[in-house]
Protein backbone atom coordinates (compact mmCIF):
# COMPACT_ATOMS: atom_id res chain seq x y z
CA UNK A 1 0.00 0.00 0.00
CA UNK A 2 1.37 3.36 -1.07
CA UNK A 3 -0.26 6.61 0.05
CA UNK A 4 0.12 9.78 -1.96
CA UNK A 5 0.38 12.28 0.87
CA UNK A 6 -0.37 15.16 -1.46
CA UNK A 7 -3.84 13.66 -2.03
CA UNK A 8 -4.62 11.97 1.31
CA UNK A 9 -7.39 13.68 3.33
CA UNK A 10 -6.70 11.59 6.46
CA UNK A 11 -10.39 10.69 6.50
CA UNK A 12 -10.01 7.12 7.81
CA UNK A 13 -12.01 5.44 5.03
CA UNK A 14 -9.24 2.90 4.41
CA UNK A 15 -8.70 2.37 8.15
CA UNK A 16 -12.30 1.36 8.89
CA UNK A 17 -12.62 -0.76 5.76
CA UNK A 18 -9.37 -2.78 5.86
CA UNK A 19 -10.45 -6.38 6.61
CA UNK A 20 -7.18 -7.11 8.43
CA UNK A 21 -6.90 -3.94 10.48
CA UNK A 22 -3.53 -3.28 8.89
CA UNK A 23 -3.97 0.51 8.66
CA UNK A 24 -3.95 3.01 11.52
CA UNK A 25 -4.48 6.75 11.40
CA UNK A 26 -2.59 9.02 13.72
CA UNK A 27 -4.02 12.50 13.38
CA UNK A 28 -2.34 13.23 10.04
CA UNK A 29 -0.18 10.18 9.51
CA UNK A 30 -1.19 6.88 7.96
CA UNK A 31 0.59 3.94 9.59
CA UNK A 32 0.58 0.74 7.55
CA UNK A 33 1.41 -2.71 8.93
CA UNK A 34 2.77 -4.67 5.97
CA UNK A 35 2.78 -7.96 7.89
CA UNK A 36 -1.00 -7.96 8.31
CA UNK A 37 -1.78 -6.94 4.71
CA UNK A 38 -3.34 -9.63 2.46
CA UNK A 39 -3.17 -7.46 -0.66
CA UNK A 40 -6.93 -7.47 -1.24
CA UNK A 41 -6.80 -3.99 -2.78
CA UNK A 42 -9.91 -2.71 -1.02
CA UNK A 43 -8.02 0.32 0.38
CA UNK A 44 -7.31 1.49 -3.15
CA UNK A 45 -10.99 1.33 -4.09
CA UNK A 46 -12.44 2.84 -0.93
CA UNK A 47 -10.24 5.95 -0.90
CA UNK A 48 -12.62 8.77 -1.97
CA UNK A 49 -9.83 10.79 -3.59
CA UNK A 50 -7.75 8.00 -5.09
CA UNK A 51 -4.69 8.59 -2.92
CA UNK A 52 -3.86 4.89 -2.44
CA UNK A 53 -2.07 2.46 -4.74
CA UNK A 54 -2.34 -1.12 -3.57
CA UNK A 55 0.64 -3.25 -4.53
CA UNK B 1 -3.81 7.66 35.85
CA UNK B 2 -7.12 6.12 36.86
CA UNK B 3 -10.70 6.94 35.91
CA UNK B 4 -14.06 5.19 36.17
CA UNK B 5 -14.57 5.64 32.45
CA UNK B 6 -12.36 6.38 29.46
CA UNK B 7 -14.16 7.55 26.33
CA UNK B 8 -12.13 7.28 23.12
CA UNK B 9 -13.21 9.87 20.53
CA UNK B 10 -14.81 13.28 21.03
CA UNK B 11 -17.45 13.23 18.29
CA UNK B 12 -21.16 13.39 19.17
CA UNK B 13 -21.17 9.81 20.49
CA UNK B 14 -18.17 10.37 22.77
CA UNK B 15 -19.16 13.79 24.10
CA UNK B 16 -22.70 12.66 24.85
CA UNK B 17 -21.56 9.49 26.60
CA UNK B 18 -19.00 11.48 28.60
CA UNK B 19 -21.55 14.11 29.63
CA UNK B 20 -24.25 11.67 30.72
CA UNK B 21 -21.79 9.38 32.54
CA UNK B 22 -20.36 12.43 34.38
CA UNK B 23 -23.89 13.61 35.22
CA UNK B 24 -24.42 10.17 36.76
CA UNK B 25 -21.48 10.56 39.08
CA UNK B 26 -18.65 8.93 37.12
CA UNK B 27 -15.08 10.20 36.87
CA UNK B 28 -14.69 10.46 33.11
CA UNK B 29 -11.79 11.09 30.74
CA UNK B 30 -12.49 11.71 27.05
CA UNK B 31 -9.51 11.25 24.72
CA UNK B 32 -9.38 12.72 21.20
CA UNK B 33 -6.53 12.38 18.75
CA UNK B 34 -7.22 15.61 16.92
CA UNK B 35 -5.83 18.94 18.02
CA UNK B 36 -9.24 20.58 17.71
CA UNK B 37 -12.59 18.93 18.37
CA UNK B 38 -14.79 18.72 15.28
CA UNK B 39 -12.03 19.69 12.84
CA UNK B 40 -11.75 18.68 10.05
CA UNK B 41 -15.49 18.15 9.51
CA UNK B 42 -16.47 14.79 8.04
CA UNK B 43 -20.19 15.25 7.53
CA UNK B 44 -23.02 16.56 5.32
CA UNK B 45 -24.19 18.43 8.40
CA UNK B 46 -27.92 17.76 8.11
CA UNK B 47 -29.70 16.99 11.37
CA UNK B 48 -33.30 16.39 12.42
CA UNK B 49 -34.96 19.00 14.62
CA UNK B 50 -37.23 16.39 16.07
CA UNK B 51 -34.25 14.22 16.96
CA UNK B 52 -32.51 17.07 18.80
CA UNK B 53 -35.70 18.01 20.62
CA UNK B 54 -36.30 14.47 21.83
CA UNK B 55 -32.76 14.46 23.21
CA UNK B 56 -33.31 17.75 25.01
CA UNK B 57 -30.50 19.43 23.04
CA UNK B 58 -31.30 23.14 22.74
CA UNK B 59 -30.62 24.60 19.30
CA UNK B 60 -27.84 27.23 19.47
CA UNK B 61 -27.65 30.00 16.87
CA UNK B 62 -23.87 29.54 16.67
CA UNK B 63 -24.19 26.13 15.00
CA UNK B 64 -27.36 26.56 12.95
CA UNK B 65 -26.44 27.28 9.35
CA UNK B 66 -29.87 26.88 7.79
CA UNK B 67 -33.44 26.07 8.75
CA UNK B 68 -34.67 23.56 6.18
CA UNK B 69 -38.25 23.33 4.92
CA UNK B 70 -38.13 19.85 3.46
CA UNK B 71 -36.43 17.42 1.11
CA UNK B 72 -36.55 17.03 -2.65
CA UNK B 73 -35.66 13.70 -4.16
CA UNK B 74 -34.54 13.85 -7.78
CA UNK B 75 -34.89 10.98 -10.24
CA UNK B 76 -32.24 10.41 -12.92
CA UNK B 77 -34.56 12.08 -15.49
CA UNK B 78 -34.59 15.31 -13.45
CA UNK B 79 -38.14 15.03 -12.09
CA UNK B 80 -38.51 15.30 -8.36
CA UNK B 81 -40.79 14.65 -5.43
CA UNK B 82 -41.01 17.22 -2.66
CA UNK B 83 -41.37 16.12 0.95
CA UNK B 84 -42.23 18.53 3.70
CA UNK B 85 -40.26 18.26 6.93
CA UNK B 86 -43.17 16.28 8.35
CA UNK B 87 -43.45 13.94 5.37
CA UNK B 88 -39.70 13.36 5.51
CA UNK B 89 -40.31 11.95 8.99
CA UNK B 90 -38.25 14.72 10.59
CA UNK B 91 -35.11 13.49 8.79
CA UNK B 92 -34.38 17.05 7.69
CA UNK B 93 -34.45 20.10 9.94
CA UNK B 94 -31.29 22.11 10.47
CA UNK B 95 -28.12 22.18 8.46
CA UNK B 96 -25.40 22.86 10.97
CA UNK B 97 -21.76 23.76 11.44
CA UNK B 98 -20.55 20.41 12.72
CA UNK B 99 -17.26 21.77 14.09
CA UNK B 100 -19.11 24.23 16.34
CA UNK B 101 -21.79 21.66 17.17
CA UNK B 102 -19.22 19.05 18.21
CA UNK B 103 -17.37 21.59 20.34
CA UNK B 104 -20.59 22.61 22.03
CA UNK B 105 -21.29 18.98 22.92
CA UNK B 106 -17.74 18.57 24.25
CA UNK B 107 -18.13 21.71 26.35
CA UNK B 108 -21.29 20.25 27.86
CA UNK B 109 -19.31 17.14 28.78
CA UNK B 110 -16.61 19.34 30.31
CA UNK B 111 -19.17 21.36 32.24
CA UNK B 112 -20.53 18.14 33.71
CA UNK B 113 -17.05 17.36 34.97
CA UNK B 114 -15.51 15.12 32.31
CA UNK B 115 -11.79 15.65 31.69
CA UNK B 116 -10.76 16.09 28.06
CA UNK B 117 -7.41 15.26 26.49
CA UNK B 118 -6.62 16.39 22.92
CA UNK B 119 -3.91 15.47 20.43
CA UNK B 120 -3.84 12.09 22.13
CA UNK B 121 -4.11 8.93 20.08
CA UNK B 122 -5.17 5.68 21.75
CA UNK B 123 -3.03 2.92 20.21
CA UNK B 124 -3.80 -0.12 22.36
CA UNK B 125 -6.27 -1.44 24.92
CA UNK B 126 -5.01 -2.86 28.22
CA UNK B 127 -6.32 -6.38 28.83
CA UNK B 128 -6.09 -8.34 32.08
CA UNK B 129 -7.71 -11.76 32.49
CA UNK B 130 -9.78 -11.13 29.37
CA UNK B 131 -11.19 -7.90 30.72
CA UNK B 132 -10.45 -4.52 29.20
CA UNK B 133 -8.81 -2.47 31.94
CA UNK B 134 -7.82 0.73 30.20
CA UNK B 135 -5.96 2.18 27.23
CA UNK B 136 -2.49 3.17 26.10
CA UNK B 137 -2.24 6.66 24.66
CA UNK B 138 0.33 8.68 22.80
CA UNK B 139 -0.35 12.17 24.12
CA UNK B 140 1.66 15.07 22.69
CA UNK B 141 4.60 12.74 22.22
CA UNK B 142 4.31 11.11 25.63
CA UNK B 143 3.18 7.51 26.17
CA UNK B 144 0.61 7.15 28.96
CA UNK B 145 -1.32 4.26 30.47
CA UNK B 146 -4.78 5.05 31.69
CA UNK B 147 -6.67 2.55 33.79
CA UNK B 148 -10.47 2.51 33.83
CA UNK B 149 -13.37 0.21 34.72
CA UNK B 150 -15.12 0.96 31.45
CA UNK B 151 -13.62 1.83 28.06
CA UNK B 152 -15.98 3.39 25.52
CA UNK B 153 -15.11 3.11 21.83
CA UNK B 154 -16.65 6.25 20.33
CA UNK B 155 -13.91 6.34 17.72
CA UNK B 156 -16.02 6.72 14.60
CA UNK B 157 -15.97 4.88 11.27
CA UNK B 158 -12.27 4.02 11.59
CA UNK B 159 -12.93 2.42 15.00
CA UNK B 160 -10.18 0.25 16.42
CA UNK B 161 -11.34 -0.12 20.02
CA UNK B 162 -13.92 -2.75 19.04
CA UNK B 163 -11.51 -4.81 16.97
CA UNK B 164 -8.76 -4.63 19.58
CA UNK B 165 -11.28 -5.84 22.19
CA UNK B 166 -12.53 -8.76 20.12
CA UNK B 167 -15.78 -7.20 18.89
CA UNK B 168 -16.36 -7.78 15.19
CA UNK B 169 -17.13 -4.47 13.47
CA UNK B 170 -15.91 -5.48 10.02
CA UNK B 171 -18.04 -4.46 7.04
CA UNK B 172 -18.98 -6.07 3.74
CA UNK B 173 -18.31 -4.10 0.58
CA UNK B 174 -22.06 -3.67 0.05
CA UNK B 175 -22.27 -1.92 3.40
CA UNK B 176 -19.58 0.73 2.90
CA UNK B 177 -20.13 4.08 1.18
CA UNK B 178 -17.00 6.21 0.69
CA UNK B 179 -18.03 9.82 0.17
CA UNK B 180 -16.65 13.16 -0.91
CA UNK B 181 -18.17 16.59 -0.46
CA UNK B 182 -17.39 20.11 -1.62
CA UNK B 183 -18.66 23.03 0.39
CA UNK B 184 -19.43 25.50 -2.36
CA UNK B 185 -20.34 29.10 -2.76
CA UNK B 186 -21.67 31.05 -5.74
CA UNK B 187 -24.54 28.65 -6.41
CA UNK B 188 -28.32 29.03 -6.13
CA UNK B 189 -29.45 28.53 -2.56
CA UNK B 190 -32.78 27.00 -1.65
CA UNK B 191 -34.58 26.05 1.53
CA UNK B 192 -34.56 22.37 0.68
CA UNK B 193 -32.14 19.53 1.11
CA UNK B 194 -31.84 17.84 -2.29
CA UNK B 195 -31.07 14.18 -2.92
CA UNK B 196 -30.15 12.73 -6.33
CA UNK B 197 -30.56 9.00 -6.81
CA UNK B 198 -29.56 6.59 -9.57
CA UNK B 199 -26.41 6.20 -11.61
CA UNK B 200 -25.06 9.68 -10.66
CA UNK B 201 -23.98 7.91 -7.46
CA UNK B 202 -24.11 4.12 -7.91
CA UNK B 203 -25.52 2.46 -4.80
CA UNK B 204 -25.48 5.77 -2.90
CA UNK B 205 -26.78 9.24 -3.64
CA UNK B 206 -25.64 12.79 -4.28
CA UNK B 207 -26.79 15.58 -1.96
CA UNK B 208 -27.00 19.36 -1.86
CA UNK B 209 -27.51 20.75 1.65
CA UNK B 210 -27.68 24.55 1.68
CA UNK B 211 -26.12 26.56 4.48
CA UNK B 212 -25.70 30.24 5.10
CA UNK B 213 -24.22 31.55 1.83
CA UNK B 214 -22.73 28.14 0.95
CA UNK B 215 -23.89 24.59 0.42
CA UNK B 216 -22.56 21.10 1.02
CA UNK B 217 -22.49 19.30 -2.31
CA UNK B 218 -21.52 15.70 -1.84
CA UNK B 219 -21.79 12.21 -3.15
CA UNK B 220 -21.28 8.66 -1.91
CA UNK B 221 -20.84 5.45 -3.92
CA UNK B 222 -21.34 1.89 -2.65
CA UNK B 223 -17.89 0.32 -2.34
CA UNK B 224 -18.94 -2.83 -4.22
CA UNK B 225 -19.85 -0.63 -7.22
CA UNK B 226 -16.51 1.17 -7.41
CA UNK B 227 -14.51 0.13 -10.43
CA UNK B 228 -11.40 2.24 -10.33
CA UNK B 229 -9.27 4.21 -7.97
CA UNK B 230 -10.70 7.71 -7.40
CA UNK B 231 -14.19 6.88 -8.76
CA UNK B 232 -15.96 8.81 -6.01
CA UNK B 233 -14.15 12.03 -6.88
CA UNK B 234 -14.81 11.49 -10.59
CA UNK B 235 -18.53 11.08 -9.93
CA UNK B 236 -18.64 14.20 -7.75
CA UNK B 237 -16.69 16.29 -10.24
CA UNK B 238 -19.08 15.24 -13.01
CA UNK B 239 -22.11 16.07 -10.86
CA UNK B 240 -20.74 19.48 -9.85
CA UNK B 241 -19.73 20.40 -13.38
CA UNK B 242 -23.26 19.70 -14.59
CA UNK B 243 -25.21 21.23 -11.70
CA UNK B 244 -23.03 24.09 -10.52
CA UNK B 245 -20.62 25.12 -13.29
CA UNK B 246 -20.05 28.50 -11.59
CA UNK B 247 -19.75 27.18 -8.06
CA UNK B 248 -16.52 27.74 -6.14
CA UNK B 249 -15.18 25.22 -3.68
CA UNK B 250 -14.27 26.56 -0.24
CA UNK B 251 -13.82 23.26 1.61
CA UNK B 252 -13.27 19.58 0.77
CA UNK B 253 -14.63 16.87 3.06
CA UNK B 254 -13.87 13.17 2.70
CA UNK B 255 -15.21 10.32 4.77
CA UNK B 256 -16.85 6.96 4.85
CA UNK B 257 -20.32 5.83 5.93
CA UNK B 258 -21.31 2.36 7.10
CA UNK B 259 -24.72 1.22 5.82
CA UNK B 260 -24.93 -2.23 7.41
CA UNK B 261 -27.55 -4.15 9.34
CA UNK B 262 -27.13 -3.90 13.13
CA UNK B 263 -23.98 -5.77 14.16
CA UNK B 264 -24.09 -8.78 16.50
CA UNK B 265 -22.42 -7.29 19.49
CA UNK B 266 -21.53 -3.83 20.81
CA UNK B 267 -20.55 -4.72 24.38
CA UNK B 268 -17.54 -6.71 25.59
CA UNK B 269 -15.99 -7.30 28.96
CA UNK B 270 -15.36 -3.79 30.26
CA UNK B 271 -15.90 -2.14 26.88
CA UNK B 272 -18.77 -0.78 24.82
CA UNK B 273 -19.08 0.84 21.40
CA UNK B 274 -21.18 3.89 20.58
CA UNK B 275 -22.05 5.77 17.36
CA UNK B 276 -20.27 5.04 14.07
CA UNK B 277 -17.90 2.73 15.97
CA UNK B 278 -20.95 0.56 16.74
CA UNK B 279 -22.19 0.94 13.13
CA UNK B 280 -25.36 2.67 14.31
CA UNK B 281 -25.78 4.88 11.20
CA UNK B 282 -29.14 4.69 9.42
CA UNK B 283 -28.31 2.53 6.38
CA UNK B 284 -30.89 4.22 4.13
CA UNK B 285 -30.15 7.90 4.78
CA UNK B 286 -26.56 7.63 5.97
CA UNK B 287 -27.48 9.89 8.90
CA UNK B 288 -25.64 9.07 12.10
CA UNK B 289 -25.58 12.15 14.35
CA UNK B 290 -28.89 11.60 16.12
CA UNK B 291 -28.35 7.85 16.55
CA UNK B 292 -24.89 8.53 18.01
CA UNK B 293 -26.48 10.92 20.50
CA UNK B 294 -29.33 8.55 21.41
CA UNK B 295 -26.92 5.69 21.99
CA UNK B 296 -24.47 7.95 23.84
CA UNK B 297 -27.26 8.93 26.22
CA UNK B 298 -28.12 5.30 26.90
CA UNK B 299 -24.44 4.38 27.28
CA UNK B 300 -23.86 7.19 29.79
CA UNK B 301 -26.82 6.13 31.91
CA UNK B 302 -25.90 2.46 31.88
CA UNK B 303 -22.27 3.22 32.74
CA UNK B 304 -23.47 5.41 35.60
CA UNK B 305 -25.36 2.42 37.01
CA UNK B 306 -22.42 0.07 36.53
CA UNK B 307 -20.06 2.44 38.35
CA UNK B 308 -22.54 2.88 41.21
CA UNK B 309 -22.88 -0.89 41.56
CA UNK B 310 -19.20 -1.54 40.73
CA UNK B 311 -20.41 -4.35 38.45
CA UNK B 312 -19.16 -4.25 34.88
CA UNK B 313 -20.52 -7.35 33.23
CA UNK B 314 -24.29 -7.83 33.42
CA UNK B 315 -24.90 -4.14 34.06
CA UNK B 316 -23.16 -3.08 30.84
CA UNK B 317 -25.29 -5.56 28.86
CA UNK B 318 -28.20 -3.27 29.62
CA UNK B 319 -26.72 -0.90 27.00
CA UNK B 320 -27.05 -3.59 24.34
CA UNK B 321 -30.68 -4.22 25.26
CA UNK B 322 -31.69 -0.60 25.48
CA UNK B 323 -30.20 0.77 22.26
CA UNK B 324 -31.51 -2.19 20.32
CA UNK B 325 -35.01 -1.70 21.74
CA UNK B 326 -34.87 1.87 20.48
CA UNK B 327 -33.20 1.52 17.06
CA UNK B 328 -32.64 -2.04 15.90
CA UNK B 329 -35.94 -2.61 14.05
CA UNK B 330 -35.66 0.61 12.10
CA UNK B 331 -32.00 0.03 11.23
CA UNK B 332 -32.77 -3.47 10.04
CA UNK B 333 -35.78 -2.41 7.97
CA UNK B 334 -33.82 0.43 6.38
CA UNK B 335 -30.93 -1.90 5.62
CA UNK B 336 -33.29 -4.21 3.70
CA UNK B 337 -34.67 -1.21 1.83
CA UNK B 338 -31.13 -0.05 1.02
CA UNK B 339 -30.16 -3.52 -0.21
CA UNK B 340 -33.17 -3.39 -2.56
CA UNK B 341 -32.59 0.20 -3.61
CA UNK B 342 -29.02 -0.46 -4.69
CA UNK B 343 -30.23 -3.01 -7.28
CA UNK B 344 -32.67 -0.69 -9.09
CA UNK B 345 -32.04 0.81 -12.53
CA UNK B 346 -32.43 4.46 -13.50
CA UNK B 347 -35.67 3.60 -15.35
CA UNK B 348 -37.16 2.13 -12.20
CA UNK B 349 -36.06 5.14 -10.12
CA UNK B 350 -37.72 7.43 -12.69
CA UNK B 351 -40.97 5.56 -12.30
CA UNK B 352 -40.80 5.52 -8.52
CA UNK B 353 -40.35 9.29 -8.32
CA UNK B 354 -43.08 9.77 -10.91
CA UNK B 355 -45.45 7.60 -8.88
CA UNK B 356 -44.58 9.34 -5.63
CA UNK B 357 -44.95 12.88 -6.95
CA UNK B 358 -48.59 12.17 -7.66
CA UNK B 359 -49.28 10.34 -4.43
CA UNK B 360 -50.49 12.04 -1.28
CA UNK B 361 -48.76 10.52 1.74
CA UNK B 362 -48.36 11.61 5.32
CA UNK B 363 -44.91 10.35 6.16
CA UNK B 364 -42.36 8.66 3.94
CA UNK B 365 -41.68 5.04 4.76
CA UNK B 366 -40.99 1.93 2.75
CA UNK B 367 -44.64 0.88 3.08
CA UNK B 368 -45.89 4.26 1.87
CA UNK B 369 -43.48 4.27 -1.06
CA UNK B 370 -44.65 0.83 -2.08
CA UNK B 371 -48.28 1.93 -1.83
CA UNK B 372 -47.54 4.89 -4.07
CA UNK B 373 -45.87 2.66 -6.65
CA UNK B 374 -48.66 0.08 -6.46
CA UNK B 375 -51.25 2.74 -7.26
CA UNK B 376 -49.45 3.93 -10.39
CA UNK B 377 -47.16 1.14 -11.63
CA UNK B 378 -48.49 -2.15 -10.22
CA UNK B 379 -46.28 -4.05 -12.67
CA UNK B 380 -43.22 -2.61 -10.91
CA UNK B 381 -44.13 -4.33 -7.68
CA UNK B 382 -42.25 -7.46 -8.68
CA UNK B 383 -39.02 -5.47 -8.21
CA UNK B 384 -39.84 -5.22 -4.54
CA UNK B 385 -40.57 -8.81 -3.66
CA UNK B 386 -39.35 -9.57 -0.18
CA UNK B 387 -39.81 -6.00 1.00
CA UNK B 388 -43.52 -6.35 1.61
C1 LIG C 1 -19.40 12.56 3.97
C2 LIG C 1 -20.30 12.27 5.14
C3 LIG C 1 -21.53 12.93 5.24
C4 LIG C 1 -22.36 12.69 6.33
N1 LIG C 1 -23.53 13.40 6.43
C5 LIG C 1 -24.31 13.26 7.53
C6 LIG C 1 -25.47 14.07 7.71
O1 LIG C 1 -25.76 14.96 6.90
N2 LIG C 1 -26.24 13.87 8.81
C7 LIG C 1 -25.92 12.92 9.75
O2 LIG C 1 -26.66 12.77 10.73
N3 LIG C 1 -24.82 12.14 9.61
C8 LIG C 1 -24.01 12.30 8.53
N4 LIG C 1 -22.87 11.54 8.41
C9 LIG C 1 -22.53 10.58 9.49
C10 LIG C 1 -22.02 11.33 10.72
O3 LIG C 1 -20.95 12.17 10.36
C11 LIG C 1 -21.57 10.33 11.78
O4 LIG C 1 -22.60 9.39 12.00
C12 LIG C 1 -21.21 11.01 13.10
O5 LIG C 1 -20.08 11.81 12.99
C13 LIG C 1 -20.97 9.93 14.16
O6 LIG C 1 -20.43 10.45 15.35
P1 LIG C 1 -19.39 9.62 16.21
O7 LIG C 1 -19.18 10.43 17.44
O8 LIG C 1 -19.83 8.21 16.31
O9 LIG C 1 -18.06 9.58 15.33
P2 LIG C 1 -17.11 10.76 14.83
O10 LIG C 1 -17.85 12.02 14.72
O11 LIG C 1 -16.42 10.25 13.63
O12 LIG C 1 -16.04 10.94 16.00
C14 LIG C 1 -15.04 9.97 16.26
C15 LIG C 1 -13.86 10.68 16.88
O13 LIG C 1 -12.95 9.71 17.40
C16 LIG C 1 -11.64 10.16 17.19
N5 LIG C 1 -10.75 8.99 17.22
C17 LIG C 1 -10.75 7.92 16.37
N6 LIG C 1 -9.80 7.03 16.71
C18 LIG C 1 -9.19 7.53 17.81
C19 LIG C 1 -8.09 7.06 18.62
N7 LIG C 1 -7.50 5.89 18.38
N8 LIG C 1 -7.70 7.82 19.67
C20 LIG C 1 -8.30 9.01 19.94
N9 LIG C 1 -9.33 9.50 19.20
C21 LIG C 1 -9.78 8.78 18.15
C22 LIG C 1 -11.71 10.83 15.83
O14 LIG C 1 -10.63 11.73 15.64
C23 LIG C 1 -13.07 11.52 15.91
O15 LIG C 1 -12.97 12.83 16.39
C24 LIG C 1 -22.00 11.75 7.32
C25 LIG C 1 -20.78 11.08 7.21
C26 LIG C 1 -19.93 11.35 6.15
C27 LIG C 1 -18.61 10.63 6.07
Amino acid sequence: MKVDKTKCMYCGSCVGTCPKNAIFLEETNIVFNRELCIECGVCEKVCPVGAITAE
Amino acid sequence: MRYDVVVVGAGPAGSRTAKIAADNGCRVLMIEKRQEIGVPVRCGEGVSKKGLKELGIEPESSWIAADIKGARIYAPNGKHVLLSEEQAGGEVGYNIYRDIFDKSLAKQAGKSGADIMLKSSVFEVIKENNKIKGVKVKSMGENLEIKADVVVGADGFESQIGRWSGIDTSLKQNDVVPSLQYTMTNIDYTEYNDFYIGSVAPGGYAWVFPKNNEANVGLGVQLSKIKERGDVKKHLDRFVEKKFPNGKIVRIVAGCVSVCAPIEKTVGNGVLLVGDAARQIDPLTGGGIINALICGTIAGEVIGNAVKKQEFNETLMEYERRWRAELEDKLYRNWIAKEKGTTLSDEVFNKIIEALSGYDFKKISTTEILRGIQSKYPELMKEFEGLI
